[in-house]
């Protein structure tokens, strides 16, 4: 809401104060100022001038030479290239030095070798529209003449002439106060604020002397009481459509409404000042002479002013006359019954709506405006009548037609004023303060509440005030915020902390960091393209997401089932920018729809990823393996196994695991497929990680009774031997345990080698076994036995022979 | 005799003390079994009886102070020898360690942990709640009835008619309530969704924490200390807090929160865009209604509820100046923090 201050001169006087002391004063008293613009002020050193002389350019054909009188004493020659100009004509003259809008600086030059200093102006050069200033042209001198300043003093500045000085507020005024979308309600707010006296403005109740009434001219029907409150209505017959005058013009300016003409300004004038949206009709266009407030037919047509067409359904509710809907209703005018220049006879309607029916109505519509702004906020019943006064006043002062007598007014179900206690020792004790029950009832009558003893009776535009909590907002607001005392938390000492799951979060979080992984945040909606881009296949479960019906963008439409494509874009991200190599992790969240439930399931994932610029081999997922591993052994996860998973067509179907525990499956990891790779630019071996974050938290094994360490020394036992290519290292490592005996203690790998002497297929494996017992030191003899019993073993289940 | 050994004595002497000398050598030379010591002690069988004493006395005080000078100039030149070996092993002290692979944390998450620290330090769980949520919770349990204009700030993701992406962490307050009974301390950090175009300063996805006060005789005096203690905590021990009066529907009275600018200390510089404020949070006394709904007794218990962005935080004390770094991951970006 814009306020402008020699507007609010009419209500109350706060002249004195500067302008950013009031803007705070109101922030704190609960209207926020969003900011304030003086108008005018780019304007700088332009006066009223008449021209009294003009020659031709002896080196021009469109240039003139103007010689004017601008009260400085002497003529003063501008050479001009606009052909509107004539003998006698008053114009704006920007002298030397002059500022315009836009940065302009006037300075005195020459046009062709004739001296010019300054400059006429047009009506764009000062920042002005043929709305504005009705009757100007826009492409030539804006002649005073021509919109009725003739007369305006030769010399005087600008500013006063076409009244562009004027200090303009901004304000957020909040979905609780529609009251505040008004002067007037601005003008209560200030004066109390400034604890200033201020004056309500009271129309006068015009009269038609001539007999006539509006009886005979109109009559209305609400069949819909519960979506039009009130329904307020009055005649202006032989209107004389025509510009507003200038203070009228500027103040909608100020507004930032734009002036039509003095019917449509006289709606908009009455909107801005009792926050009141009113409509005016072309009577002429109303067939049947009634108006009827109805739901609109599924289906049915309708032009809005804006030229748009619609089409209505029932849940709207419309201005119809017998045939047609003449305007949305609180939304918008129809174009068939819209006021032009040869309107005669004017209905202004001035009703109350139920805001969330003309909410929805301009929702489905795409439609919003000042008028159902205001009414989804929820107005005053009983603004209605003062609104239609002032609308017809306006019509008198302004001659722009003659006012029928009599008024419409279908009220069928009056609202009671609202009653409630003053419960000042419960608004104390709310907010921490101690004020009397009178100060409260001061600090209320102020702001138009009635207080007689404990009770209050609520003005009846404030509907948001219901319950005690609201009394003391307004005491509060008035009194203070920062009066308000700061005191520590009492009662009943509570012990805060995070739950176990959110502990296991942030370890894993620092194991990772602690790993050289970094953490990213990503968009936990992606498109379903990204699917696609992961190659899961077409019958993949996990292609069914949650999704969002008014997305920004195909890219943020559905909630992503697994984090791997996020992840694969934020390594692309950091290939783009020719990060040498990056690895990251994300705890991010995977949205599982279930069958029978509402919600999702919301599973947290931990996503890790890498690209590797200068490595061809498998060694990167050796590198994840080992981050699992690592992740694995700080959250006590024991006994985890690996089996490779060719099933995920994003990864490498040779180097791709899934990790399990006890039978549960933890994740899944390994290589992206070269096709999947070839979706995003990265262009290096890259590696990722899907990790099931319940799944790890429920494999975390507590630890109650620690081990030992043992008392003897321990025997190791070096053998390297040849087996088929096929026979895996874990394998390997179960026959060897299997086959070890009570003494046998772990096995731990050391190398592989593939070679022409250990020919083709094959492959050399080493192995460090270790060997103890609990209770003494082990001889030679003894270790040798269970290595011979290993190597039997390991020969006849997995084919492996010693090296020699 | 004597004269020899005493030649013996100052020519060994004077050899063992010579830089560089062949203690080894010189020690065979004077003292080994041919040595030229050991050859005069031979001689000692000719001298007369009352010779003897004396000139073995002699030859023992020569053996002795040979032996004496050896091992000292041994110890000197080893000290000499482990000199000269550290000058040679001297190294470039300034070439680059060996890269040890670190990683960030993410500020937002690094601001998170802050926050939260603070507020489990007076007493507050941290409760999560789910980001796909029904209306009910993200509005109608917040007094926030179908259609009501306050739906109209906060642009929402729609699922369905009446699931959403929650606009909000609030919905976890009506959650909590519903669950738990008084007294509640509750903080609910997590991803919130608004229908933004992603700008600089707007993104569709984004952190807030909410926060959530159930007890007796809680007042907006609380409400302000336990904002005013956060505040300082996490900006700094002279940050002071101003609240203005605002509308929220799920609390009344309201406030927005204003906190002393941490980087001027609120003399007015660019980050506070001279008002030596920044609006951090929003903040008030819960709605009855909200209570009436969850199930808790307004006429017993009273609360206060707040909540704050965290990528608004997080922007504000790290300079950042376009929201979009925090969700494009660059390492070079992340390495900062």
């Amino acid at each position: 809401m814009k306020l402008s201050m020699k507007w609010l001169a009419d209500y109350t006087d706060v002249s004195d104060i500067d302008t950013k002391a009031y803007c705070d004063r109101m922030t704190d008293t609960g209207s926020k100022v969003e900011g304030y613009e003086i108008l005018g002020a780019d304007i700088e050193n332009v006066v009223v001038g008449k021209i009294r002389s003009i020659a031709p350019h002896e080196n021009s054909d469109h240039l003139q030479i103007c010689q004017l009188d601008c009260g400085t004493g002497e003529d003063i020659q501008i050479v001009t290239g606009a052909q509107n100009v004539f003998e006698g004509a008053v114009v704006p003259v920007a002298m030397v030095p002059a500022k315009l809008p836009g940065g302009i600086v006037i300075k005195a030059g020459k046009l062709r070798g004739v001296p010019s200093n300054g400059m006429l102006c047009s009506i764009g050069e000062l920042g002005l529209t043929t709305h504005d200033m009705p009757g100007a042209i826009e492409d030539g001198i804006l002649i005073l003449n021509d919109v009725g300043l003739a007369d305006a003093p030769i010399g005087a500045d600008i500013h006063d002439v076409l009244g562009l000085t004027d200090t303009v507020v901004e304000f957020e005024i909040t979905s609780n106060r529609p009251d505040c979308l008004s002067m007037i309600g601005l003008a209560r707010e200030s004066a109390v604020s400034f604890e200033r006296p201020w004056t309500l403005p009271i129309p006068k109740k015009p009269a038609g002397a001539d007999g006539d009434e509006i009886g005979k001219y109109l009559s209305v029907e609400v069949k819909e009481p519960s979506l039009c409150y009130r329904y307020s209505a009055r005649v202006v017959k032989n209107v004389k459509i025509a510009p507003s005058p200038l203070w009228l013009r500027m103040r909608l300016r100020a507004a930032g409404v734009r002036p039509i003409n003095n019917i449509v300004d006289i709606t908009n004038y009455v909107m801005l000042e009792y926050g009141q949206p009113m409509h005016a009709f072309d009577y002429a266009c109303l067939d049947g002479s009634r108006i009827i407030v109805r739901r609109a037919a599924a289906g049915e047509q309708f032009i809005s002013l804006d030229d748009k067409p619609h089409t209505l359904d029932d849940s709207m509710l419309v201005i119809a006359d017998e045939k047609k809907p003449v305007a949305l209703a609180g939304v918008m005018g129809g174009q068939n019954s819209e006021i032009t220049d040869s309107t005669t006879t004017v209905v202004f309607e001035s009703a109350m709506f139920n805001g969330p029916s003309v909410r929805v109505s301009g929702k489905k519509l795409g439609m919003r405006t000042e008028s159902s702004a205001r009414f989804e906020k929820g107005l005053d019943r009983e603004n209605t009548m003062p609104a239609l006064d002032r609308a017809c006043e306006l019509v008198e002062m302004l001659g722009a037609g003659e006012i029928v007598d009599g008024t419409i007014d279908q009220y069928p179900a009056p609202a009671e004023p609202y009653k409630m206690k003053l419960e000042s020792e419960k608004i104390n004790r709310f907010l921490g303060l101690d004020l009397t029950q009178e100060a409260m009832a001061d600090i209320l009558r102020s702001l138009d509440f009635v207080v007689d003893g404990d009770e209050i009776t609520v003005p009846s535009f404030r509907d948001d005030v219901r319950c005690m909590n609201d009394v003391a907002e307004e005491v509060l607001r008035i009194y203070g915020y920062t009066r308000i005392e700061s005191t520590p938390l009492t009662g009943v000492t509570t012990q805060g902390g995070r739950t176990p799951r959110q502990l296991y979060a942030e370890l894993i979080r620092d194991a990772l960091v602690g790993m050289g992984v970094s953490q990213a945040e990503t968009f936990s909606f992606i498109s379903p393209k990204f699917y696609d881009k992961i190659r899961m296949s077409a019958d993949d479960p996990r292609r069914k997401s949650v999704v969002i019906s008014n997305p920004l963008g195909e890219d943020t439409s559905v909630m992503r089932t697994t984090v791997i494509p996020s992840m694969l874009t934020v390594l692309e991200n950091n290939a783009a920018v020719k990060n040498r190599d990056a690895a990251l992790f994300e705890l991010g969240t995977a949205y599982l729809p279930v069958d029978g439930q509402d919600l999702p399931n919301e599973e947290k994932r931990v996503a890790i990823g890498f690209y590797l610029n200068d490595v061809k081999d498998a060694s990167g997922f050796y590198k994840m393996k080992g981050i699992i591993d690592a992740l694995l052994s700080v959250s006590n996860i024991y006994g985890a196994e690996y089996a490779l998973y060719s099933e995920d067509n994003a990864f490498h179907p040779g180097r791709c695991a899934v990790v399990s525990a006890g039978g549960r499956k933890l994740g899944v990891f390994g290589e992206i497929h070269p096709l999947t790779l070839a979706n995003y630019n990265i262009g290096a071996v890259t590696y990722v990680a899907e990790l099931d974050f319940e799944a790890l938290f429920d494999a975390r094994v507590k630890l109650t009774e620690y081990t030992p360490l043992p008392k003897y020394p321990a025997l190791e036992r070096d053998f390297s031997f040849v087996c088929d290519e096929e026979v895996t290292v874990a394998a390997l490592e179960s026959c060897m345990k299997n086959a070890g005996g009570a003494n046998f203690e772990s096995v731990k790998l050391f190398d592989i080698y593939r070679g022409p002497q250990i020919g083709e297929g094959k492959k050399s494996v080493s192995f460090a076994v270790m060997l103890r017992a609990a209770d003494r030191t082990l001889t030679d003899e003894e270790a040798d036995g269970a290595v011979k019993k290993i190597l039997k073993r390991l020969e006849a289940e997995c084919g492996a022979v010693l090296r020699s | 005799m004597k004269d020899t050994l005493l030649k013996i004595k100052a020519e060994a002497l004077s050899a063992i003390t010579q830089d560089g000398a062949d203690l080894e050598a010189l020690r065979i030379r004077y003292l080994g079994k041919k040595g030229e010591l050991t050859a005069v002690l031979r001689g000692m069988g000719k001298l007369s009886a009352e010779e003897r004493p004396v000139i073995g006395q002699i030859a023992n005080e020569v053996r002795e102070a040979i032996e004496n000078e050896l091992v000292q100039r041994a110890q000197v030149q080893k000290a000499a020898e482990l000199d000269r070996r550290l000058a040679a092993e001297k190294i470039d002290v300034t070439v680059p360690g060996t890269e040890i692979a670190v990683g960030h944390i993410h500020p937002l998450d690094r601001v998170q942990r802050d926050m939260e620290e603070i507020f489990i330090g007076m007493g507050f769980d941290i409760v999560e709640g789910p980001e796909v949520e029904y209306d009910y919770y993200n509005f109608q349990a917040l007094n926030i009835p179908p259609d009501h204009p306050a739906r109209d700030t906060q642009d929402t993701f729609y699922i369905t008619d009446n699931i959403l992406l929650r606009s909000q962490t609030s919905p976890v307050q009506a959650r909590t309530m519903e669950k738990r009974k008084p007294p509640i301390r509750i903080i609910s950090p997590g991803r919130v969704y608004r229908s933004d175009a992603m700008d600089a300063t707007h993104s569709p996805l984004f952190h807030q924490m909410e926060g959530l006060v159930v007890d007796k005789n809680v007042t907006m005096g609380d409400l302000k200390g336990t904002l005013e203690m956060f505040a300082k905590k996490m900006f700094g021990e002279d940050t002071k807090v101003r609240f203005r009066p605002h509308h929220f529907p799920f609390t009344e009275p309201s406030a927005e929160v204003d906190v002393s600018c941490f980087a001027c200390g609120g003399k007015g510089c660019r980050l506070c865009k001279g008002e030596g404020w920044i609006e951090i949070l929003g903040a008030g006394m819960v709605h009855p209604n909200v209570l009436r709904i969850c199930g808790i007794d307004p006429e017993e218990y009273s609360g206060f509820a707040f909540g704050m962005g965290i990528e608004r935080v997080t922007m504000l004390k790290y300079h950042i100046d376009d929201i979009r770094h925090l969700y494009e991951n660059d390492i070079r970006f992340l390495a900062q923090f």
